[in-house]
């Protein structure tokens, strides 16, 4: 793990530099049809408590009862982090009161997870790595919403969400910038994407974190650490942590010391408040949950899932270098979204890989990032943007004319082919053609001609001039080759 | 006619079946009777109206030949099993007025085999207490009293209004639950039959729960055949309760009169405590001798860890109810008190529903599981838990099919007698229970004999897991050994 930071790394402070320690417990939301602990709806966006059933409500006498889908799921995101799964872990109750907490207790596990350490390669850079570690992974419930706006005088409760499978990861001390976080809870969301085991979705709660911001100076032990709540974006996240190491060191230089709190983000007013102090941090009175057993499987259990477990985005990126000769970046870019690599891999079924990459990159990626589209709503499907490759590499048209086209299979649809048929859009290769065209260009501007001899920079007016007149059709190459001998540079 | 209500829950099914009389005319004489004895005050409910819908279904059942195995049978219902429709409470006032729309599993089970419900039986709030007196609806008064006084007798607890019931003929068997002793210790204290099953055994889902990890579902009835016939309706595998035991349920009643000749009988050194009463000491021993005349075989053993069981158990049985009974927060059901904000809100609620033992053991409960007093107090009483439980084990493993003991150590005593100015001398009534429920382990209790003032007194045989039908048997051997149980003349009519 890396210790300590690179001095890039470094906030300058009035007595010197500092170094940012952090550690992130990400909960992230499990996909499952159903709850950890009841049959309702796990859905977004339903009406205010339609999906909840007698045990979310905590009705006397009810029993939770564990929805086997949240373990394996729980199993998957463990494998994926590469970290050790345990065959036996424990369900433990959080005791606390909220309204929105129907029990008084939230199940959760505490001494016995289901997931103990692992680690998550993040890229920085196409050159920098850093290797985060993870401690543990376990299982919770999700807690309900408390609604104050909807009368003056009232609050309502919205179980909806109340036992909600949720997975708390939570990662080690090794983060040393708000960069470094940002990329790790990115490398997160992408990993657990990949498993299918959260959709990884911030506006809409599915992944939130608490983050742990402390300072020190460069080789100092770790200072006292704040927990900032509840960070919804990834922005927030890298913002929270700025304003929070700038927020303590200008304590520590003022000669103060910091006090382990838990705080909020306000994005509004870029500043972290104080939530409670840790006097008055709660007493959750932990203890193994009489209503479960211990959830016990053997290795074999784990094997089939390991089985099915699709390709991550580690891997797929190796195999995408050494398998087409991608660069890192190229690579890295593509595996970032499964989806995305499915659509690179269909688009360049025996195609050259670079060109393909190329085009998937900047033009695809390029435009739906313009237009706010994800990747499965793309206009241009992996077909037709093979097709455009194809008309490209086997010079019918060229480069040019190949974003017209682009932009036409985008808007209007249609095989690239038959398009660049139709609206005879055929680079022009017929150097007969191509000559008459240099010929009457020459013939037309003989003071630019003779200007072209001494200075030869001006062949580019020329290949314009031709392109023009060739309605961009000319292969550039043949135009290049002609105009240089006929001009005699 | 003869009174129907004095039938046994066994002669009432058979009397059914050979239409000696109705399920309607059975469950009137019942109605009538409960109605007739409110001053016991063992019902919160009365549930007459649902209670003859219920005979009429089943009569026209056993008309057609069809029925259950408690078909048109009345039964009734310790007032901590939710049932749909019918106010629930747990005696307590946070609850009242709730009603569920759902019925417990085990309730569900007997009426699945056409039993016939009478009402919501009276308890210690949430089964907290061991004379009923913490009922927020009032103490249950035992239809027993002492040879020449008029003295309010308690039924025992928490199960009161159960094994009062019963006693009474109020109902021909009920439901009770047994967290530290509610089903056993009531009916020692009502010369009634109860068992607490092997923990597992029956659903907890719909039982408003005490302490999970001890609290079982089990009937007392006025026999040991009674007992096992409504023990295998009641009990069964729940999807719903992960801690139920998916396990197949025997005919218990065929247990009934089996021999019990060659069965290894455990008696404990360490029952014998200090200062226990000479008059247990001796029915304990009339106890030994009767099964040695059947043809059991006596043994004396030891369970070394006993002594430490009881304290264990008012460590481990708060702490689960503190944290079972925080969902009581008067904001989705039950009472609610307003207040100036949301924790106003909680401690008036919570403050005005709650009686003081409830109040006591949360408050005892939240302490042994709080930072810094977890591993003195929680964690301690787990290992003794584990400790009590390898004693058993290891008598077991040595040969011995069953244990015996007294239920309690005393009679029944008078309403106030106990408890007002020490808690610990109510909690000592569990002394003898308590290690069962430690264990999960199978307990039945059965009639004895009567102290010397004339009141009940129980033994206690402590099974195997899952082998509730050795206890039947022995249970049975010992109720035709002892001296008949006479239940008391309605005085109260």
């Amino acid at each position: 793990m890396n210790t300590q930071a690179k001095p890039s790394k470094l906030i300058a402070g009035a007595t010197g530099d500092w170094e940012v320690v952090i550690g992130l417990e990400i909960h992230a939301q499990v996909t499952s049809k159903s709850k950890l602990f009841s049959g309702a709806s796990t859905e977004f966006g339903g009406e205010p408590n339609t999906h909840v059933s007698l045990v979310d409500a905590a009705m006397p006498g009810m029993l939770p009862v564990i929805n086997e889908e949240c373990v394996k799921q729980a199993i998957r995101t463990g494998l994926a982090l590469k970290a050790q799964i345990n065959h036996r872990s424990v369900f433990d109750r959080k005791n606390y009161f909220y309204p929105d907490l129907p029990q008084g207790y939230q199940i959760s596990q505490y001494k016995h997870p289901i997931v103990g350490e692992g680690e998550v390669l993040v890229d920085l850079s196409p050159t920098e790595q850093i290797k985060v570690g993870i401690e543990r992974l376990h299982l919770e419930q999700d807690a309900g919403k408390s609604l104050h706006d909807l009368s003056p005088n009232d609050s309502h409760v919205d179980l909806n969400r109340s036992g909600v499978a949720l997975m708390e990861i939570v990662s080690k001390p090794d983060m040393r910038s708000a960069e470094e976080a940002k990329a790790y809870v990115s490398k997160l969301r992408t990993i657990v994407r990949y498993a299918g085991t959260c959709d990884g979705n911030m506006e809409q709660g599915s992944l939130r974190a608490d983050v742990n911001v402390s300072v020190r100076k460069p080789g100092d032990p770790f200072g006292t650490r704040c927990e900032i709540k509840n960070v919804n974006s990834i922005r927030f996240i890298g913002q929270a942590i700025e304003v929070e190491a700038r927020r303590q060191i200008g304590i520590i230089e003022d000669g103060g010391k910091i006090d382990q709190e838990t705080r909020l983000y306000d994005p509004s007013k870029g500043e972290t408040r104080s939530m409670r102090s840790k006097e008055e941090a709660h007493d959750y009175r932990y203890f193994p949950d009489p209503d479960l057993l211990p959830l016990e499987f053997d290795q074999a259990y784990v094997d089939v899932l390991a089985a099915d477990l699709p390709e991550l985005p580690d891997e797929k990126k190796a195999r995408f270098i050494a398998q087409y000769g991608l660069t890192p970046y190229d690579a890295g870019v593509l595996v970032l979204e499964r989806a995305f690599g499915d659509y690179f891999e269909e688009a360049t079924k025996g195609r050259d890989a670079k060109l393909v990459a190329n085009w998937v990159i900047n033009e695809l990626f390029g435009r739906l990032n313009k237009e706010g589209k994800g990747i499965e709503e793309s206009p241009v499907t992996a077909a037709q943007i093979g097709g455009i490759v194809d008309l490209i590499s086997s010079d019918v048209i060229s480069g040019k004319i190949a974003k017209d086209l682009f932009e036409i299979v985008w808007s209007e649809g249609g095989d690239p082919a038959d398009i660049v048929e139709k609206r005879g859009m055929k680079q022009v290769t017929d150097t007969g053609a191509i000559e008459a065209a240099v010929d009457e260009i020459i013939a037309k501007n003989p003071d630019k001609v003779e200007q072209a001899k001494a200075k030869p920079t001006m062949l580019g007016w020329f290949v314009g001039q031709v392109m023009k007149a060739t309605g961009g059709k000319a292969n550039p190459q043949a135009v290049n080759e002609l105009l240089k001998s006929k001009l005699g540079i | 006619m003869t009174d129907l209500t004095r039938l046994t829950l066994a002669e009432a099914r058979d009397g059914l079946k050979a239409k000696k009389f109705t399920s309607v005319e059975l469950t009137q004489a019942h109605v009538d009777a409960v109605t007739r004895a409110k001053q016991l005050n063992c019902y919160i409910v009365e549930t007459p109206e649902k209670a003859l819908d219920m005979a009429k279904a089943a009569d026209a059942r056993l008309a057609r030949g069809e029925g259950g195995a408690l078909e048109g049978l009345p039964l009734g219902i310790k007032d901590l099993y939710c049932t749909d429709g019918v106010q629930t409470t747990a005696a307590s006032h946070i609850l009242e007025g709730f009603v569920p729309r759902y019925e417990s599993t085990v309730t569900s089970n007997l009426w699945r085999d056409g039993a016939v419900m009478l009402g919501k039986l009276n308890l210690d709030e949430f089964a907290m207490g061991s004379s009923n007196e913490t009922s927020y609806f009032g103490p249950v008064v035992s239809p027993w009293r002492r040879n020449g006084s008029d003295a309010k007798i308690v039924p025992g607890g928490s199960s009161g209004g159960s094994s009062a019931a019963v006693a009474a003929h109020l109902c021909l068997g009920a439901t009770a639950t047994d967290t530290g002793g509610s089903i056993r210790q009531p009916a020692a204290f009502t010369g009634t039959v109860g068992i607490k099953p092997t923990y597992g055994r029956c659903s907890r889902w719909g039982i408003v729960a005490f302490a999970s990890s001890l609290d079982q579902a089990g009937p007392i009835t006025r026999n040991v055949r009674d007992c096992a016939i409504m023990l295998r309706s009641m009990a069964g595998h729940d999807l719903k309760d992960t801690t139920s035991v998916d396990a197949p349920v025997p005919d218990y009643e065929k247990a009934v009169g089996a021999s019990v000749k060659g069965k290894v009988i455990g008696i404990p050194r360490e029952y014998r405590l200090d200062g226990l009463s000479p008059e247990i000491a001796a029915l304990w021993d009339r106890g030994i001798d009767w099964l040695r005349a059947a043809g059991a075989e006596i043994r004396d053993i030891s369970l070394p860890h006993t002594r430490h069981a009881l304290p264990a158990y008012y460590i481990v049985a708060p702490a689960e109810a503190s944290s079972n009974l925080a969902r009581y927060d008067g904001i989705r059901y039950g009472l609610r008190k307003t207040g100036k904000d949301i924790v106003d809100l909680y401690e008036k609620t919570r403050a005005e529903g709650f009686g003081k033992e409830v109040r006591r053991r949360i408050m005892i409960g939240t302490y042994v599981l709080s930072a810094g007093y977890y591993d003195a107090y929680y964690l301690r009483a787990q290992k003794i838990r584990s400790l009590i439980k390898r004693d058993f084990d290891l008598a077991y493993e040595a040969g011995v099919d069953a244990i015996l003991t007294p239920a309690t150590p005393s009679p029944a005593f008078a309403q106030g007698e106990k408890g007002s100015a020490d808690p610990v001398e109510m909690y000592l009534n569990d002394v003898f229970t308590v290690t069962v429920n430690m264990a999960g382990l199978p307990g039945l209790v059965v009639p004895a004999g009567l102290s010397s003032d004339g009141l009940p007194l129980g033994l206690q045989l402590i099974g195997r897991p899952f082998e509730e039908e050795t206890l039947f048997s022995l249970g049975e051997a010992i109720e035709q050994a002892a001296p008949k149980m006479v239940l008391p003349e309605p005085w109260w009519d």
